[in-house]
């Protein structure tokens, strides 16, 4: 019987073919936690009376969420996790290196792997072609400790996506609109599969936005293909060895199919304060925005970037509002300084922090005033997510955060394109 | 075994935002403190006034957001004796089991703020003692009743040497 790209990665590592709704525990290829949830991991592990790591060269902890230290206590943590290191030989990313999922792209996965996070956001590198999950630090434990979770298998949704994004449009845009289509909990315990001739134009840069976002509408995974793409991404982060065709057998069964035209899809927001509220630009009205962010593991890549900059060169940030880049790791940076992106974004007036998850999470690098409202690339919204219950977040596309810096209010990129 | 306990009713769509403010980030590896800010913004009177025992009653997607699992345990450290909820997310669902923090689906639509409750957690029966109201919740998964029925999966992992399922 067909098998979906959730049932076949899942089945590779359980060691028999699986189907969905079944119970299982597979093998983890790769494992990782970052500075908020990693003590606890470290913690847990201890309480479990555990001392070695299945795999050291597949687990990894990335200083990002905190990093440089804001406070004491996230530099005890960090103390802490390099000691955990040292003591396991598990991959210490420090300061500089980057957001965990950013650098997990880069480095580690590949497609076919099952891979577990103890952030949220892990469904990124299903990008990749990997069966990417989060899940809370004692899970990761486990999984750390023992090289394998258990997991039941999750039915899949079969997302079609034909045709191109228009110019000003992005796969941000395109995710966020099919959030707020679905709702944020339309896909709870669903691997999200996005297949068919429109992503063959997507780089895995660009796919990432996506499968980044998948928890965001509840689903346990976000899953494309591996494909050309995902082996020209393979080969320009020195991996091409990594790569192996990946994708669904076309007598695949899924629960629910969605198709979408991409050239369709226009630029939108999240409004606040929950990421399935999402409006089209044309219709939200007037917004002053005091606040722009552009980075985060959701829109923090080159590309993404480059998107920004192309708007921003030349021109200046409103005089009401700050443009903080959020940059997403050590490579981006480099890659950035380099082809003149950087440039362009400090000289319109945008100051550059990180690598790291910069004010996303409401820890440092731009917590909001009371009132404030900040337009970002990130992938959440929430109430009181950047550290204040009084701020205001919209989620938009590298592109819309760029035109929005230059207009001082909420903006369409188009009008800048 | 028995749960008893005041409801303590939320809506739809509890972020782990809203359980753990990312301004407590710091606060993570001190847990006792941490949970001093449970629900901060949403019920600022939760963390001095639940009594242990006292049941959290959530409406659709409870737990949503952030894999944080610190606001599972700090639910926990406060004495809430088990979490009810329409529908949760996925990763919030697995740590409260995790926690050792029982968890039951439920239509809670007709529990109110302050109705005494009273679970059974072998039978999934959960009775609105002030209401009259009972219902039944479904059983969890094999996977889940073993790892809650050994108190949590820390508590799993010791007494077994890893993951041990009666499927």
């Amino acid at each position: 019987m067909g098998k979906t790209l959730a049932e076949k990665i899942l089945g590779s590592r359980a060691g028999n073919d699986v189907q969905a709704g079944e119970f299982i525990i597979p093998a983890v290829d790769f494992v990782y936690v970052h500075d908020g949830t990693g003590p606890l991991t470290v913690q847990q592990m201890k309480a479990m009376g555990i001392e070695k790591i299945k795999d050291p060269a597949r687990s990894a902890i990335f200083l990002d969420h905190a990093s440089p230290s804001p406070r004491l206590e996230h530099a005890n943590d960090h103390k802490l996790l390099r000691a955990f290191c040292k003591r396991t030989g598990a991959i210490l990313s420090d300061l500089g290196g980057g957001i965990l999922h950013n650098v997990v792209s880069e480095k580690y996965a590949k497609p076919g792997d099952v891979i577990v996070g103890a952030d949220s956001h892990s469904c990124t590198q299903g990008a990749l072609g990997a069966f990417a999950t989060g899940m809370g630090s004692t899970d990761v434990a486990v999984a750390m400790a023992f090289g394998h979770t258990w997991m039941r298998v999750p039915e899949s949704f079969q997302v079609v996506l034909k045709g191109n994004l228009a110019k000003g449009v992005y796969t941000k845009d395109f995710i966020l609109y099919f959030i707020g289509m679905i709702g944020a909990n339309g896909a709870t315990y669903k691997a999200l599969e996005f297949l068919g001739p429109g992503t063959k134009n997507l780089s895995v840069a660009a796919r990432a936005t996506i499968a980044n976002m998948a928890v965001e509408c509840g689903a346990k995974a976000g899953l494309f293909p591996a494909d050309e793409q995902t082996k020209l991404f393979l080969q320009e982060h020195g991996r091409e060895k990594d790569y192996q065709e990946l994708a669904p057998d076309p007598d695949a069964t899924y629960e629910s199919r969605f198709d979408f035209d991409l050239s369709r899809i226009e630029p939108v927001v999240a409004c606040p304060h929950f990421v399935d509220n999402v409006k089209p630009i044309r219709e939200v009205g007037e917004v002053k925005v005091q606040q722009v962010l552009i980075g985060t593991c959701t829109n923090g890549r080159l590309e993404d970037l480059q998107s920004a900059a192309q708007i921003l060169k030349g021109r200046r940030v409103h005089p009401e509002t700050r443009l903080i880049v959020a940059l997403s790791s050590r490579k981006v940076y480099l890659d950035a300084l380099r082809d003149g992106t950087l440039q362009a974004l400090v000289e319109a007036g945008g100051i550059v922090v990180g690598p790291g998850c910069g004010p996303c999470v409401g820890v440092h690098e731009g917590v909001l005033a009371d009132g404030e409202i900040c337009v970002g690339t990130q992938n959440r919204n929430f109430e009181g997510r950047m550290g204040n219950p009084e701020g205001f977040i919209y989620l938009a596309s590298p592109a819309t955060a760029a035109a929005t810096a230059i207009a001082g209010q909420l903006c369409d990129p188009r009008e800048f394109l | 075994m028995k749960i008893r306990g005041k409801a303590w009713k939320l809506g739809d769509g509890i972020t782990t935002d809203h359980i753990t403010p990312g301004r407590f980030f710091h606060l993570r590896s001190n847990l006792p403190e941490l949970a001093k800010h449970c629900f901060a913004d949403v019920r600022p009177e939760f963390a001095a006034s639940v009594k242990p025992g006292d049941i959290v009653v959530g409406g659709q997607n409870f737990g949503l957001g952030s894999s944080r699992e610190h606001a599972t345990i700090i639910l926990k450290l406060n004495g809430v004796g088990a979490v009810l909820a329409k529908s949760y997310a996925r990763i919030f669902f697995r740590n409260v089991i995790n926690a050792g923090l029982p968890a039951l689906i439920i239509d809670t639509g007709q529990i109110r703020e302050g109705d005494e409750l009273e679970l059974n957690l072998a039978t999934g029966q959960v009775n609105d003692l002030t209401t009259g109201v009972e219902m039944i919740a479904p059983p969890l998964p094999p996977v889940m009743r073993n790892i809650i029925g050994d108190g949590g999966l820390v508590e799993h992992i010791k007494k077994h040497g890893g993951l041990k399922i009666d499927w």
